[in-house]
């Protein structure tokens, strides 16, 4: 065999040949040059195809620009060429982590315009399953998280209830996570025999199992030194970025739509909404988890004091009829055949509709121009705004705290790009 | 079909307004601009939009702030193509201490000649506007003087055309 001969030595810097360097500045030392980097598309602590173009001075950070539209699909253009009931399952797949806010605010828009009234026990349906959506949201917060900053542990667990969580949306739309399970006028159907009891036994064990996230974090050395103090986030600052929910909350703004200007009957529940006035890492942490605590409280009185009657407005012209009625009356498959074929018309005019949902305050503006498809529809997603404040929050601290940073504020790329 | 009563009844113009919701904080600011300032007013399914012209954005905006309105929670636009003016701008403001939202509009033509059409930033009163304007400019073809890091956001920094305008193919080629 044949020795080998020494591989050449690659030396970019002298090597003329090799067309680098040289356009570097002659006075370049050690310490004084800023080294640009980019943090994504494809990173994993960036949450999805978030790409961050950060300047750096050794390791602190000087500047983060984020650059986004890399999950762009034009949502919004979308909609404009569906009926109004078409529009639903786009909306899961805005902020695929939260899916039925997202059905509920758009389909509230839509009822606005339509001046509809929605029956008792649809709206109460609807304040359960968007708690556990929000539960759902902040599981995975919490999981990938404490994941960014090391502790994988408890992305095993809060992964272990979303599964359940999941199976219980599955129970009643079929499907896991994209689930369109709010229509306008109310509900695909009711929830099938025996879901509420599964309910009451998976938030039975709730508390307990966020006691558990608790003991693994909130006492945990690494995960403090890492959340405490970092990531600073002034209350005039958040107001003036447009920052939202739980962040907002953990600068000490005590503003929270679902008390605030209640819809869907929030305002028959009793809950309370957790403010810090830390503004940092850690304050975020700690609003999320309490308000997870919230939201277990506001299922079990949804739960307790559940309404009976029909989960669809008495509006046959908007809502589907029974698949029954369908089959045996005339005039309700005349009906079924129009909205399927059709859609149906909506008055003209202009609503903003506001929720709160789990990563903030979610609107959807819909105009109308008096036809069955929507002549604009534009979304307001909390993360869009919040990411405008990430350079405030990491600038002059370590690259490493950007990473606690992104993953305090919760984003979803699925919301900001649309 | 069964209608909501809760809905309090539309009032259309400035006067029916003003008589509507009197001494209501959001018009009253608004008239501080001059007598003519409030081009349009109409409070519809709970809902107070106001409507200034395209010039006056920014002094609105500041105003409405001092009135209590501190949070800029959205601004979109709509086209309404073929009609003119063509562009509808659409600001929401909502009011932390009065749990209130307004919608604050303006209606802005087309400029000629294939410009741009332009309109005075907000940014200097809410930074967070920032991203928004930068949408509206990438999807809609609207200018926003003033503003810091004006570029497409959505799309590629290549791309030609506003895709959220009416007038954008929506199949075939480009």
């Amino acid at each position: 065999m044949a020795q080998l001969s020494p591989m050449p030595v690659f030396d970019p810097i002298s090597d003329p040949a090799a067309g680098l360097n040289t356009n570097l500045p002659s006075d370049v030392t050690a310490g004084t040059q800023k080294m640009i980097l980019n943090m994504g598309p494809q990173h994993p602590a960036t949450h999805g195809v978030l790409r961050l173009v950060v300047e750096l001075d050794g390791e602190v950070i000087v500047h983060v620009h984020p650059e986004i539209g890399y999950l762009h699909t034009g949502i919004e253009k979308t909609c404009e060429a569906k009926f109004y009931q078409q529009v639903v399952p786009l909306t899961d797949r805005v902020n695929y982590l939260d899916p039925l806010s997202n059905n509920l605010c758009y389909c509230l828009a839509v009822e606005k315009l339509l001046d509809l009234e929605i029956p008792d026990r649809a709206q109460w349906i609807r304040v359960m399953m968007t708690e556990l959506s929000r539960l759902n949201s902040h599981l995975i917060w919490l999981g990938t998280h404490a994941m960014d900053i090391g502790a994988l542990t408890v992305f095993l667990y809060t992964f272990r209830e979303r599964e359940e969580i999941l199976r219980l949306f599955e129970a009643v739309a079929g499907q896991r996570m994209m689930t369109s399970y709010f229509r306008v006028g109310g509900l695909s159907m009711d929830v099938p025999l025996g879901f509420l009891d599964r309910v009451q036994a998976f938030i039975r064990t709730m508390p307990e199992k966020i006691d558990e996230y608790s003991n693994l974090l909130t006492g945990n050395p690494i995960f403090i030194n890492r959340l405490k103090g970092v990531g600073f986030l002034s209350p005039e600052d958040a107001i003036a970025f447009g920052v939202t929910g739980p962040p907002l909350r953990a600068s000490g703004v005590d503003i929270d739509l679902r008390r605030d200007m209640p819809y869907s009957s929030y305002e028959k529940f009793d809950f309370k909404v957790p403010i810090s006035t830390a503004c940092d890492t850690w304050a975020r942490y700690e609003v999320r988890l309490i308000e997870m605590r919230e939201s277990v409280k506001i299922i079990q009185q949804a739960l307790d004091g559940m309404p009976g009657g029909a989960v669809k407005a008495d509006a046959p012209k908007i809502v589907l009829p029974d698949r029954e009625k369908m089959k045996t009356q005339m005039e309700a498959l005349i009906h079924h055949f129009k909205i399927v074929t059709e859609g149906f018309e909506v008055p003209a005019g202009e609503v903003y509709q506001g929720i709160e949902c789990g990563h903030g305050q979610v609107g959807y503006y819909i105009v109308s121009d008096g036809t069955a498809k929507p002549y604009r529809v534009h979304m307001r997603y909390p993360s869009f705004p919040t990411l405008q404040a990430l350079e405030t929050m990491s600038k002059g601290r370590l690259i490493a705290d950007l990473v606690a940073v992104i993953g305090s504020i919760d984003i979803v790329l699925g919301e900001i790009d649309r | 079909m069964s209608l909501s009563t809760t809905q309090a009844p539309t009032l259309s113009g400035v006067a029916a307004v003003s008589e509507g919701l009197p001494g209501h904080p959001a018009v009253a600011a608004i008239l501080t601009l001059g007598e003519n300032s409030l081009r349009d007013a109409r409070y519809d399914r709970n809902e107070l939009t106001l409507t200034v012209a395209p010039e006056d954005i920014v002094p609105a905006c500041s105003v409405l702030k001092n009135a209590g309105y501190n949070f800029f929670e959205d601004m979109t636009a709509v086209d309404w193509f073929p009609s003119s003016p063509r562009f509808q701008l659409s600001y929401h403001l909502l009011s932390h201490s009065m749990k209130e939202r307004i919608r604050l509009r303006a209606l802005l033509a087309d400029a000629v000649n294939g410009a741009l059409p332009s309109v005075a930033s907000i940014t200097p009163i809410w930074p967070g506007a920032n991203f928004y304007e930068r949408e509206v400019f990438d999807l809609f073809g609207i200018r926003f003087e003033g503003h810091p890091d004006l570029r497409r956001i959505m799309m590629p920094d290549d791309w030609q055309g506003h895709p959220l305008r009416k007038d954008y193919p929506v199949e075939g080629y480009r």
